[in-house]
C-alpha cells in the first residue's frame, strides 16, 4: 500500500492508500464528530455526523466513509461543513427524549458532547416526539431505546465481531427500532461491550444503573482476575465503592474489549456478603476476634501440628487467580514451615510430567498474533468459556483463515470451525496420535524412534488435512485448551501436542487456568520446584495428593477447593477431617463456613495491589482501586504478617512491588537449562477421562457471587447451580465501618500495619 | 411514431408469446451475437450512439454505464434488472413484463454477453404477481428454445436468468438496495462508492439497469443507435414510455419520441378530464418537482427541456393536475409517502421525512405556522445531498417545486385554516 498526502484543515498530512479521512483525522488528533464510525466495526455511515468540506465535491461527504486521494483538501470546520453538521445535529435532536437529567450516559454521553458544539439551544421541531418501547434483554444491559439514535453499532459488534446476531433493525423508516426481535435476553459472553458502544443512553449498565454519575468517579487502571489473557480494565470508583467495570484499551491483550465476566464480576466484593473481621470457630460455633488474636491462633495451631503431626502434614492450596506476591508469600511460608506441600494447580489430574513443565506454560506467540494465522488448531480448547477474547481474536483470522479443532464435550464456537472433530474425551489421544501419524507420513526427516511409535497408527482423511494445514502454512499454531490440562491424560496430550507442533512447524501455546497460572509456577506455588523453577530437593504433595490423601491443617489461600478443583467429594472429606484449616478469603459465605477454623478476611480483587503473569508472560502489576471492606486486609499483607508471627526469615516486604521485584530478579536470573521438556514415552498411551467442564460464571470465586452474571442466561444454565445458588447474596447491606478500621486503613508500612494490628486488639 | 421499441408487440394478439416476439424481429439479434459473438466494444458503441439513457430515474448513459463494468475480471458478474417499479405514478415497467416480456429477456441476455456476466436477476416488486407469472412462462419458452442456459446454441455462452419477486418496498427499487434485498438481507441502500460494478451483487460485480433500458437494447442493436437516436432529438435519443395519470381523459403508457411537446401528448392522452383547465404537472414521478401549466405548455418531453424547466424526466410518470386541485394536500400526500418509505437507515431522511410530513399534516389540520413555510424549505434542504441513497433527495426535491409556485395556497390555508383552492372558487 503506497502513500498520499492530503491535507485536513491546512494541515498536510500522509495518509495510506484506501484509509477514509476519519482514520487520518483520528490519527493526528484532529476531531471529527462522529457516531456510527468506531474503529474496530465495519463502515455504516449512517449517522452523517461526520460530513466534511471535500475539495471537488459539491455535496459534504461522509469522513468516516470517503477514502483519501492524493491532493485531497478537506474542510472540517468550513462553511459548509459545519451547516451540513448542524443539520444532522439537528435531525439526531428532533426526537431524542433530551432527558439527560435522568439519563445514566449523562456527563459521559457522545450525543451530549456532540451537541454542545454542533447543537441549538432552541429546537425548532414541534411535533410530538416519537416515543419506544423499551425492552428487557437481561440482567446485564438496561435499554432505553427512546434515546437510540440508530448508529447500529450494537448491531455491527454483533455481527461482525461476535458472530452471534444479538441486536437487529426491525422496522423502517422512523419506526426503525433496534433490539432483539422477539423480546429476549442477550446470550453472548461479550454482550456488555455494547454498553461502551452505544454513543447515547440507550443501553447502559443494569448492575450500575444511577449508582453514580461519569464526573464523580475516579478511575484506577487493573487488570481481569478471570482467565489468562490479563484483560485490562478500568475500575471506576466513588468515596471507596466500585461502581463499575470498563475496558481499558491494550491493542495487543484485549484490543477495547472486556468479556461480561471481566466487567460485572466485581458484583462479588461490592454485593455479596464479605467477610469484614476474623473469625474463629469454637466449639463449633464462629466468633468474631481481631487480628492479632486471629494470627496468634492460627500460629499456634500450625506450630502445634508441625509438632504433633510433622510438618508434611500440613499444605497450601492457592487460587490460580491469586497476585503473583499472594503465591509467592504463601509458598515461602509453607517452605520456611518446613513443608512443600504447596499447589495453585488445583483443575489438574495428571501430574505425571510435572518436572518436564517448562517454566510456566503459555503461549509461544502473542495474542494478537492469532488474528493473522492462516491455520490454527483448538486442542480441547472451549475459548467462548474460557478465554472469550481469545475467541473474538481468532474468529478475525477465520475472514481469510481456517480454524480446525479436535475436541471432546459440547464445543459451540462463534466462528467457522472445519475439520470439527467432537470425540469422547477418551479418543482425544487416538486423535492426536492420527494427526502425529499424518505429520510424519508427510515429512522427510523423522526419527526412526518416533516413526516406529506410531507405525500401526493410520490417519483420517480429517488429521491429513489438519496435519497438512499446519505444516503447509507459514502463519500457523496450535492451541491446548484450559481444559486439555484437566484430562486424565494431560501429560500424554502436552507432548503429543508439542510433537505435532515441532513436526509442522507451527506455533505452540496451551491456556491456563485462571488469572495467574504463569504466575503461580514463577512464584514457586508447585510442591516440586521453587522459584523461578529452581530445583527442590524435596517433592511435596500436589492438589489432587493433598485433597484425596488428607492433611492435617490446610492454608487455602482464596480458594474453595470443593468448588475450584476437580476433586469436589475428596475435598470435602479431606477438609472436613483435618484438624485445623486457614481460609483466606474475602467472602463471608460458602462452604468453608462448615470446615474451616479461622477465617481471616482478605481484599477482594479490586481493593489490593498485585501483579498477573499473563499467558504470554507478560507481568502486569496494579494498585488497589478501593480500601478492602472492614478489617480485611491485602493477603499479601496478611501472609507477611503470618510469617513474622512464625518467626520466618524473609517476611520484612514494605509493598507489593517489593515482592514483586523479588521475584522478578529470581526470575531473571534464571536460565532455561533449568527447565525439563516434554519426554518421549516408550509406548502411545490411551483412553482417560475428563471431569465435566465448569460453566463460564462457575470457574471462580467471583463470578459464583456476581448477583447479574447467575441471573443471565449463561449464569441460568451453570450446571452446580444447586451447589453454588446459596453463595450469591439476594440482597446484601451496606457496610458500617468502626473508626478503628479507618485508622488501620491508613496503616501502610509492615511496623505500622503489625503495631495497628496490636493497637485495634488491645482497644 | 408510437410503440417502436418496448411496446413493438403491443398491436398483436397475445403479444407476450415467443411467437408474436418472433415475428417482430425478436431474438435475432442474440443469435446473431451468439452466431458472430459481436466485438462487445460494438454494442457498447451503439448504445452510446443512441444516446439511450437510463429509464430508472436517474437517466445515467446506459452505454457509458455497461462500459464501467470490468468485463476482464475473472469470477462470477451479474446483470440485475430494476423492476422493483415504485415511483408514484410510474407503471411502465409492468406493461413491459405483461405485454413484452422476452424483450427484456433478450436485452439482459445481450447485457450479459457485453459484461461477461453469466448470470442475470430480474427483480420485481412484490405486488406484481401477474407480470412475474408471464415472466417465468416467458422464462420457460426462452429455455426451450435453447435461447438461456449453458453454451447457448453451441455457441460456448452462458447465461442464466431467474425471476425474483421482493415484498414490495419503493427503497428496494434503489439499486444498492434491490442488491441487498436480492441477497436475502433487510433492504436498505449500501454507501457508495464501491458501486455495483465493483462490489454488487454477493460482492461481485454487477450492472443494474431499468426494465425499459434493457428492453431497448435489441431494437436499438438491430436498427443502429443513429436510428434510436434520429427517433428522438439530440441528446435525448429514442422513445420513452410515459406512463401519463391523473385527471385526464386516457391515463396510460405511452411510448412516444422524446422531445414530443407535452400539449401533444396531452392530446394523447384524449385531454383533461372534463375539459377542466390544467393546472400543473408532475413531470417524472412523485419525487420531482411540480410544474406550472403555463411551463408545461410550452415545453418538450426530454430530459434537457424538462430539467431547464426545474424539473426532471425521472420515471417517466406524467401526473396530470386540473385545477381545483390543493396542492397543501398533494404536498402532505408526497411527504407522507416518504415518511413512510424512508428505510431509516441514516438521520436525515430518518427524521427529516417524518418532520416534513408533520408538519404539512399539521397545516392540513388548521394548526400551521408562517414560519413552517420556511422551516420546510430548511428541512428540504438539510435532507437534500446529504443522504446514503437517492430516497432523502426523492423526498426533499417535490417540497422545493410545491413551495415555489405554490406558497400562496400554502400561507393562504395557515392564516385562514381553509382550502386556497376552494376560497378561489367561490369568488368566482
Ligand atoms: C428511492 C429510490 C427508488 C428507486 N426506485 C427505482 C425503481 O423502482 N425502478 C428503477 O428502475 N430504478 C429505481 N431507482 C433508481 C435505481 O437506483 C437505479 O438508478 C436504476 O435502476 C438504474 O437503472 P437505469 O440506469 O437503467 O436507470 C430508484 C432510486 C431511488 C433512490
Ligand atoms: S442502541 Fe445505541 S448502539 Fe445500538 S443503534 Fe441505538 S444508539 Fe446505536
Ligand atoms: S460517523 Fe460518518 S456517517 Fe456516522
Amino acid at each position: 500500500m503506497g502513500t498520499v498526502t492530503i491535507e485536513i484543515d491546512g494541515v498536510s498530512l500522509e495518509a495510506e492508500t484506501g484509509s477514509m479521512i476519519i482514520e487520518i483525522a483520528d490519527d493526528a488528533g484532529m476531531h471529527i464528530p462522529r457516531f456510527c464510525y468506531h474503529k474496530k466495526l465495519s463502515v455504516a455511515a449512517n449517522c452523517r455526523m461526520c460530513l466534511v468540506d471535500v475539495s471537488n465535491s459539491p455535496k459534504a461527504v461522509p469522513a468516516c466513509a470517503t477514502p483519501v486521494a492524493d491532493g485531497m483538501k478537506v474542510l472540517t470546520n468550513s462553511t459548509k461543513a459545519r451547516i451540513a453538521q448542524k443539520s444532522v445535529m439537528e435531525f439526531l435532536l428532533i426526537n431524542h427524549p433530551l432527558d439527560c437529567p435522568i439519563c445514566d450516559q449523562g456527563g459521559e454521553c457522545e450525543l451530549q458532547d456532540v451537541a454542545l458544539g454542533f447543537g441549538n439551544d432552541v429546537s425548532r421541531f414541534t411535533e410530538g416526539k416519537r416515543v419506544v418501547q423499551d425492552k428487557n434483554i437481561g440482567p446485564l444491559i438496561e435499554t432505553d431505546m427512546t434515546r437510540c439514535i440508530h448508529c447500529t453499532r450494537c448491531v455491527r459488534f454483533g455481527t461482525e465481531v461476535v458472530g452471534m446476531r444479538e441486536m437487529g433493525a426491525t422496522g423502517r423508516g422512523e419506526h426503525m427500532e433496534i433490539g432483539t426481535y422477539i423480546e429476549k435476553s442477550i446470550e453472548s459472553e461479550v454482550s456488555g461491550n455494547i454498553i461502551d458502544l452505544c454513543p447515547v443512553g440507550a443501553l447502559t449498565a443494569k448492575p450500575s444503573r444511577y449508582k453514580a454519575r461519569a464526573w464523580e468517579m475516579q478511575s484506577t487502571a487493573g487488570v481481569s482476575p478471570h482467565d489468562c489473557l490479563g484483560t485490562n480494565i478500568e475500575i471506576h470508583h466513588r468515596r471507596g465503592e466500585v461502581i463499575r467495570v470498563v475496558p481499558r484499551e491494550n491493542e495487543k491483550i484485549n484490543e477495547v474489549w472486556i468479556s461480561d465476566r471481566d466487567r460485572f464480576s466485581y458484583q462479588s466484593v461490592t454485593d455479596s456478603e464479605r467477610l469484614t473481621q476474623p473469625k474463629i470457630k469454637k466449639d463449633g460455633q464462629w466468633q468474631t476476634c481481631d487480628w492479632e488474636t486471629a494470627l496468634t491462633h492460627v500460629c499456634d495451631q500450625l506450630n502445634n501440628i508441625k509438632q504433633s503431626e510433622g510438618v508434611e502434614n500440613i499444605g497450601a492450596l492457592i487460587s490460580p487467580s491469586a497476585t503473583l506476591e499472594e503465591m509467592y508469600l504463601t509458598q515461602k511460608l509453607m517452605r520456611g514451615l518446613g513443608s512443600h506441600n504447596i499447589d495453585h494447580r488445583l483443575r489438574q489430574v495428571d501430574f505425571s510430567s510435572q518436572f518436564e513443565a517448562p517454566m510456566f506454560p503459555g503461549m509461544e506467540f502473542d495474542i494478537d498474533a492469532l488474528e493473522d494465522m492462516d491455520a490454527t488448531l483448538l486442542i480441547d480448547a472451549d475459548l467462548r468459556r474460557e478465554q472469550p477474547l481469545l475467541a473474538l481474536r481468532l474468529r478475525k483470522s477465520t475472514r481469510h483463515g481456517r480454524v480446525m479443532s479436535v475436541h471432546s464435550g459440547e464445543v459451540e464456537n462463534n466462528f467457522k470451525v472445519s475439520p470439527n472433530v467432537s470425540v469422547p474425551a477418551s479418543d482425544l489421544l487416538a486423535q492426536l496420535q492420527g494427526i502425529v501419524a499424518a505429520l510424519i507420513e508427510q515429512h522427510k526427516e523423522v526419527s526412526a524412534e518416533l516413526t516406529e511409535l506410531f507405525v500401526d497408527i493410520k490417519p483420517t482423511p480429517d488429521q491429513q488435512t489438519i496435519a497438512s494445514e499446519l505444516r503447509i502454512n507459514d502463519n500457523a499454531c496450535l492451541l491446548v485448551g484450559q481444559s486439555a490440562l484437566e484430562h486424565s491424560k494431560s501429560s500424554h496430550i502436552r507432548w503429543l501436542a508439542k510433537t505435532i507442533s515441532d513436526l509442522s512447524g507451527c506455533a505452540f501455546g496451551e491456556l491456563t487456568a485462571g488469572a495467574n497460572t504463569a504466575g503461580g509456577y514463577i512464584a514457586g506455588a508447585l510442591p516440586h520446584r521453587l522459584s523461578a523453577a529452581e530445583e527442590s530437593n524435596i517433592c511435596g504433595w500436589n492438589t489432587q495428593q493433598m485433597l484425596q490423601k488428607g492433611l492435617s491443617a490446610y492454608l487455602l489461600m482464596n480458594t474453595e477447593p470443593e468448588l475450584d478443583s476437580s476433586y469436589r467429594d475428596a475435598a470435602r472429606v479431606s477438609l472436613l477431617k483435618s484438624k485445623f484449616v486457614v481460609m483466606m478469603t474475602p467472602f463471608a459465605k460458602g462452604e468453608f463456613l462448615d470446615y474451616a477454623d479461622v477465617l481471616l478476611p482478605i481484599a477482594g480483587f479490586t481493593e489490593t495491589s498485585g501483579t498477573f503473569i499473563n499467558v504470554c508472560g507478560e507481568w502486569q502489576s496494579f494498585t488497589a482501586a478501593v480500601k478492602a471492606k472492614g478489617e480485611a486486609r491485602p493477603a499479601w499483607k496478611v501472609l507477611r504478617v503470618l510469617g513474622n508471627l512464625l518467626e520466618l526469615d524473609g517476611f520484612d516486604y514494605v509493598s507489593s512491588q517489593e515482592i514483586n521485584a523479588a521475584v522478578k530478579e529470581r526470575f531473571e536470573s534464571t536460565t532455561d537449562a533449568r527447565v525439563g521438556h516434554f519426554q518421549r514415552p516408550d509406548s502411545l498411551e490411551s483412553g482417560g477421562e475428563k471431569p465435566r467442564p465448569l460453566s463460564m460464571y462457575d470457574m471462580d470465586s467471583l463470578t459464583r457471587r456476581s448477583l447479574c452474571l447467575q441471573m443471565s442466561v449463561q449464569g441460568q444454565d451453570n450446571w452446580r447451580r444447586d451447589q453454588i445458588e446459596h453463595l450469591v447474596a439476594s440482597q446484601s447491606l451496606p457496610e458500617t465501618e468502626s473508626p478503628d478500621s479507618l485508622i488501620n486503613l491508613s496503616a501502610s508500612s509492615a511496623e505500622s500495619e503489625t503495631a495497628s494490628l496490636q493497637e485495634s486488639s488491645d482497644a | 411514431m408510437a410503440n417502436e421499441v418496448c411496446f413493438r408487440t403491443m398491436h398483436l394478439d397475445e403479444p407476450w408469446t415467443l411467437e408474436a416476439y418472433k415475428s417482430v424481429g425478436g431474438y435475432k439479434v442474440w443469435r446473431d451475437i451468439l452466431k458472430n459473438k459481436t466485438p462487445a466494444n460494438d454494442i457498447i458503441e451503439q448504445l452510446k450512439t443512441s444516446a439511450l439513457r437510463g429509464r430508472g430515474g436517474a437517466g445515467f448513459p446506459t452505454g457509458l454505464k455497461w462500459s464501467f463494468m470490468p468485463r476482464g475480471m475473472p469470477g462470477q458478474k451479474y446483470v440485475v434488472c430494476n423492476s422493483d417499479e415504485g415511483e408514484p405514478g410510474t407503471f411502465k415497467d409492468r406493461d413491459i413484463l405483461r405485454f413484452n416480456p422476452h424483450q427484456l429477456i433478450e436485452g439482459m441476455a445481450i447485457g450479459g454477453y457485453v459484461m461477461t456476466a453469466t448470470v442475470g436477476y430480474n427483480y420485481m416488486r412484490g405486488e406484481f404477481y401477474e407480470p412475474f407469472a408471464r415472466m417465468e412462462q416467458a422464462l420457460k419458452e426462452a429455455y426451450d428454445e435453447g435461447l438461456l442456459g449453458k453454451n447457448i446454441l453451441d455457441s460456448g455462452i452462458d447465461f442464466d436468468l431467474y425471476n425474483h419477486m421482493g415484498a414490495g418496498a419503493y427503497i428496494c427499487g434503489e439499486e444498492t438496495a434491490l442488491i441487498e434485498s436480492l441477497e436475502g438481507k433487510k433492504g436498505q441502500p449500501r454507501f457508495k462508492p464501491p458501486f455495483p460494478a465493483n462490489y454488487g451483487v454477493f460482492g461481485r460485480p454487477t450492472n443494474v439497469n431499468n426494465t425499459e433500458s434493457y428492453a431497448s437494447v435489441p431494437v436499438i442493436l438491430q436498427h443502429g443507435g443513429q436510428w434510436f437516436l434520429d427517433l428522438g432529438i439530440p441528446n435525448n435519443g429514442g422513445t420513452k414510455i410515459f406512463s401519463v395519470s391523473g385527471h385526464i381523459k386516457q391515463p396510460g403508457n405511452y411510448e412516444v419520441a422524446m422531445g414530443m411537446p407535452f400539449k401533444d401528448l396531452l392530446q394523447q392522452c384524449g385531454g383533461m378530464r372534463g375539459d377542466k383547465p390544467l393546472k400543473a404537472v408532475i413531470p417524472g414521478g412523485s419525487s420531482s418537482p411540480v410544474l406550472p401549466a403555463s411551463v408545461m405548455m410550452d415545453i418538450t418531453m426530454d430530459y434537457d427541456a424538462i430539467g431547464k424547466a426545474g424539473s426532471m424526466v425521472g420515471s417517466g410518470a406524467v401526473m396530470v393536475i386540473e385545477e381545483g386541485t390543493c396542492m397543501v394536500e398533494l404536498a402532505a400526500r408526497t411527504a407522507h409517502f416518504y415518511y413512510e418509505e424512508s428505510c431509516g437507515q441514516c438521520t436525515p431522511c430518518r427524521e427529516g421525512t417524518g418532520w416534513m410530513s408533520r408538519v404539512l399534516h399539521r397545516i392540513l389540520d388548521g394548526e400551521g405556522k408562517i414560519e413552517d413555510l420556511d422551516n420546510l424549505q430548511d428541512i428540504a434542504d438539510n435532507i437534500m445531498g446529504r443522504t446514503i441513497c437517492a430516497l432523502g433527495d426523492a423526498a426533499a426535491m417535490p417540497m422545493g417545486g410545491f413551495l415555489k409556485h405554490y406558497k400562496h395556497e400554502f400561507e393562504h390555508m395557515i392564516r385562514t385554516g381553509r382550502r386556497w383552492v376552494d376560497d378561489q372558487q367561490n369568488a368566482a
